[in-house]
């Protein structure tokens, strides 16, 4: 029996669940020291003088960071790593400074005893579009062009039966993983080695080692669980480059550095708010003769990231006239980052609601608006689909959900009651990894240097490895979260159950290729699968899927829940059910979050975020999802890549928000366009 | 977090005095804002004193209603099957707080003395009249979803957190309290301050005051009442308007009534002026939306970011016209 498809409990679950399981703080080291950030209480200047005695004279200080008395780094332009180079403050919150103490309560005390003089120059953190100087980027994240265009839009509006142009917008948000960002870090005859909360050891051992410049031998990042990442953990922040110039500046100390909750909104990355100017026009019969999204996100002066937010407008339906741009607003704000779907989860919300605007004016059951609007090839690229099946979601999310009971102006007490749909779409693609796999007193060892942010690598690489190799899973120990081990690509983009798994399978043929199934102890073999990289091959390959909500709104509250949520996925093949059920619930959880709660309040007269605390930043409460269930249908998809696998990872938080606040319209008749869908937004329009 | 000293008095007297006696010493309980304040440096004393074993841990009669030693745990306290049948409303208030952890930590005596979670005053490195005298006040203009609309000053318009404070407030309560110069009651309506000229000041303790005991008295209004809590998320969020409410209505006419609003000012806000329209009045949804209208009348909203806080003042009405209905048509 293959033991990919089966139901198989997560391998580090015992761990986790008794506490044995060491995250990067709790590495197990003799005589650790402790660090504590110190950041900018202004959004824009210099830092002229910096008074440490009072923190010096403290007890237990063993030494203050300062951008007068750190180690020079090696030249980057990655303006967010270079910290405490030079006295420039670009936005409020920067590291500016950090404590290093015997204990973590010396190191937070020290830290307000270091005083800080400032030259301030005016700040400007205010994202609009009414600015006049936004921008055109270069490329939108992951390097795709900032614009496209074909036919004529503007035309094919005049002419249309019914148009929706409509601005929708998602504000500033935060990953807040449960595990906040955190290090060991530990300097030791010449050589660094740091057990850091990371979605990929590779990409911070080679970016500490430029930084360094140390031979990325000297340096071994070492990372066995993280507890959410999110994005925030992609790659390295500052944080990580303080821990290691404090165990550089005290040899054989182990440094401990780990942020606190209110530092975790100021220097690890956000999502940029979005505006998302949106187009679609129709004929009579509700096939689109137009598509179009002009969007707008901000970035840190310091260091540019574009959110493709338009990116999904480009390949979701069929449409002659398409266009999409991006503009972007530099302000003197924190650095912006990849979050959960960067692109499709933030743009696949306007669209979704104004395809059901669209529906609405036009009379036509949303589910059948979309049908009536698949395309037969990727609409831009013209490449065919390797498999697409947005309309059996559809339709068996509708049966599933009840959607053919849907009734106008349902109430139950002073609830009222709607539901509503929405598309959800992500990219399937791999990159580049190697794989090592060797044999043993009758066991085979795996190793790549992936990491499991509590999705479940540890578990499905294991069922992929013993397939691979014709063997129980028992007789399989995958390693993993090691820059000792294989190079492996980041846990990102949905790709790393999908390239994990194919650089296990390539290691597995060529092992089988040189010892046959009947091995002798030590045969060793290792291979690195390409992947098809950012760009993809000769097919658009796109996991999809379709949400379904029921929203209610009490009538004299305007209080909103959401009692069901339900979403069904074509993904390719699920490599474990119960570790692929987490990732969508998941991220449909986090998607009801984005709908109705999550918001960073950035205060421009300050720079930063006032809300820094998960009391006052909420994220759904599970008294706020009661009841999200997850299905896929089967799905055999010969193209995207050997394993038959998209990821799974991210899809689930796309079209979550348009569900929502298109059952709202449907509970009250009130179309809320900005998110967070709060009760404020719907108490004029309730009876 | 700086280092203090720790110490676990006696009795309530040497808890006291040991407070009284010392500028820089605080009165630690449950330590559910305490510990957060140690740590965020909003305050920086240089004794703790332990509060916890000093005071009553137990609810008992007394004169027809109950009196509450300062130590009960929330979770307790909400539990009590005598506040459950005779002040529902404020079983409700407190199990509409928090979470499940932080309420098996809180206690009667310190849930009322929590401080405002205006995200200003909570930030050491932004302007605020409640934590740095003098300096401004940050939220107005700024955050102010969460502020207050009635009672607010020019200094602060941050609101009192509490769910338990409103439903004592409605209820009458009252506040006893060990000092320096021996044992006195406060109403409970008049614990808390309104911001003023002088918003570091929450309530009218002076340092060293020590709550022993909450006493209810003796309220039959009391066993029909509502505690209802409108917030942006479905728990573990404050109040962005909570009323506390308890009617009495006989022959279709509201005889008394009882009304304290959360979410809307410095203080849990006895709603007087709403009572006092309603009383005698039909019991009647148009009358419940003057009463409200009554209360409101000097109500201000905050500008601030999206919006302000506009919006609380429909919600004040709409959510006390939802509670009366509710209340009233449960008595028919």
């Amino acid at each position: 029996m293959n033991a990919v498809g089966q139901d198989m409990v997560r391998r580090d679950g015992p761990a986790k669940v008794t506490g044995t399981a060491t995250y990067a703080y709790e590495a197990e080291v003799d005589n650790a020291a402790y660090c504590h950030l110190i950041l900018s209480t202004i959004a824009r200047g210099q830092v002229t003088d910096v008074d440490v005695s009072a923190a010096l004279a403290l007890p237990g200080v063993l030494t203050v960071l300062t951008p007068g008395n750190v180690e020079k780094l090696a030249p980057t332009d990655d303006a967010e790593l270079a910290v405490l180079q030079d006295g420039e403050v670009a936005y409020r919150g920067q590291i500016v400074g950090a404590v290093v103490a015997e204990t973590s309560e010396i190191a937070r005390h020290a830290a307000e005893l270091v005083h800080f003089t400032y030259h301030v120059d005016e700040h400007d953190s205010i994202f609009t579009t009414d600015r006049d100087d936004l921008y055109r980027p270069k490329a939108i994240n992951p390097g795709l062009e900032p614009d496209t265009s074909i036919g004529n839009v503007g035309e094919a509006v005049r002419s249309a039966h019914l148009t929706v142009a409509e601005t929708y917008s998602t504000p500033m948000v935060h990953h807040s993983p449960m595990e906040p960002h955190a290090t060991t870090a530990l300097w030791q005859d010449d050589s660094l080695v740091l057990w850091e909360s990371t979605q990929s050891v590779h990409s911070v051992r080679t970016d500490i080692a430029g930084l360094f410049s140390l031979d990325a031998e000297a340096v071994r990042v070492i990372c066995p669980y993280v507890g959410g990442g999110f994005g925030a953990k992609g790659s390295p922040h500052g944080n990580v480059v303080i821990a290691v110039m404090a165990a550089r500046a005290l040899p054989g100390r182990p440094i401990r550095l780990a942020l606190t909750r209110q530092q975790m909104f100021a220097i690890v990355g956000y999502r940029t708010p979005t505006i998302q100017e949106t187009t679609v026009a129709a004929d009579r019969d509700g096939r689109f003769t137009a598509l179009a999204m002009a969007a707008y996100g901000q970035t840190s002066r310091i260091k540019e990231f574009v959110e493709q937010t338009a990116a999904p407008t480009r390949m979701m339906y069929a449409a002659p006239n398409r266009a999409t741009s991006h503009r972007i607003a530099a302000l003197d704000v924190a650095v912006p980052t990849y979050m959960r779907a960067p692109g499709e989860c933030p743009g696949m919300f306007g669209p979704e609601v104004a395809v059901d605007e669209l529906a609405d004016a036009l009379g036509i059951d949303p589910i059948e608006l979309r049908v009536r609007n698949e395309p037969e090839v990727d609409p831009e690229t013209g490449k065919p689909f390797s498999s697409r099946n947005l309309i059996a979601c559809l339709r068996e999310g509708a049966e599933r959900f009840g959607w053919a009971d849907r009734v106008a102006g349902a109430r139950d007490g002073d609830w009222l009651i709607g539901t509503g749909v929405a598309a959800s779409v992500f990219p399937a693609f791999t990159l580049r990894t190697t794989a090592n796999i060797r044999f043993d007193h009758n066991r085979y060892t795996v190793e790549l240097g992936a990491a499991d942010l509590g999705t479940g690598a540890w578990t499905v690489l294991t069922q992929i490895a013993a397939d691979a190799l014709g063997v129980p899973v028992e007789q399989v120990d995958v390693r993993i979260g090691d820059s000792a081990y294989p190079f492996a690509s980041v846990a990102g983009g949905s790709s790393g159950t999908a390239t994990w798994g194919s650089a296990i399978l390539t290691a597995a043929d060529t092992f089988r290729d040189k010892y046959g199934d009947d091995p002798a102890d030590g045969d060793e073999a290792e291979n690195t699968f390409i992947g098809t990289g950012f760009e993809g091959g000769p097919y658009a390959t796109y996991a999809f899927g379709a949400q379904f909500a029921e929203v209610r709104v009490h009538a004299d509250t305007g209080e909103i829940r959401v009692p069901r949520l339900l979403g069904v996925f074509a993904a390719g093949r699920i490599i474990n059910p119960r570790t692929a059920r987490s990732q969508f619930v998941g991220g449909m959880t986090m998607g009801l979050s984005m709908a109705l709660h999550e918001h960073s309040v950035l205060d421009p007269r300050f720079g930063h975020v006032i809300n820094h605390d998960l009391a006052e930043y909420h994220i759904a409460s599970c008294s706020d999802a009661t009841d999200v269930a997850a299905h896929w249908i089967e799905e055999d998809d010969p193209h995207v890549n050997r394993l038959g696998a998209k990821g799974i990872g991210e899809i689930g938080i796309v079209g979550t928000a348009a569900a929502i606040v298109n059952a709202a319209h449907h509970a009250t008749g009130i179309r809320v366009r900005h998110l967070p869908l709060t009760l404020d937004k719907l108490l004029a329009g309730l009876p | 977090m700086r280092a203090f000293d720790y110490q676990v008095p006696a009795d309530a007297l040497a808890a006291m005095r040991a407070v009284a006696g010392n500028d820089s010493a605080v009165f630690l309980a449950g330590g559910t804002n305490l510990v957060d304040h140690l740590k965020l440096g909003l305050t920086h004393p240089d004794l703790v004193v332990d509060i916890t074993g000093v005071t009553s841990d137990e609810v008992v009669e007394r004169d027809g209603g109950l009196w509450i030693g300062a130590a009960v745990r929330n979770s307790d306290l909400a539990a009590d099957p005598r506040v459950c049948e005779r002040y529902p409303m404020l079983s409700e208030a407190l199990l509409s707080g928090a979470s499940g952890q932080l309420r098996n930590m809180a206690t009667a005596g310190g849930n009322p003395l929590q401080r405002t979670r205006c995200g200003y005053f909570q930030d050491n490195t932004t302007p605020c009249n409640k934590r740095r005298p003098g300096s401004g006040c940050a939220a107005v203009g700024g955050h102010a979803r969460y502020q207050g609309i009635l009672g607010t000053s020019e200094h602060c318009v941050a609101t009192h957190p509490s769910d338990m404070a409103v439903a004592l407030s409605a209820l009458d309560a009252v506040v006893h309290v060990l000092g320096p110069d021996g044992e006195r009651t406060i109403p409970f309506t008049e614990l808390h301050r309104l911001p003023g000229d002088e918003p570091s000041r929450d309530t009218v303790l002076h340092h060293g005051d020590l709550i022993t005991a909450i006493e209810l008295p003796d309220t039959p209004i009391a066993r029909r009442s509502r505690y209802r809590k409108v917030r942006d998320r479905a728990s573990y969020a404050f109040a962005l308007v909570s009323v506390a409410a308890a009617v009495d209505v006989t022959d279709g006419v509201v005889r008394d009534v009882r009304i304290a609003l959360g979410g809307v000012a410095h203080k849990p806000w006895r709603a007087y002026l709403a009572e006092e329209a309603l009383r005698g009045q039909a019991a009647i949804e148009d009358n419940f939306r003057e009463a409200a209208a009554a209360e409101l009348v000097d109500a201000r909203a905050v500008d601030g970011m999206d919006g302000g806080n506009a919006f609380k003042i429909p919600l004040v009405t709409r959510t006390v016209v939802s509670v009366l209905r509710g209340l009233t048509q449960e008595n028919q």
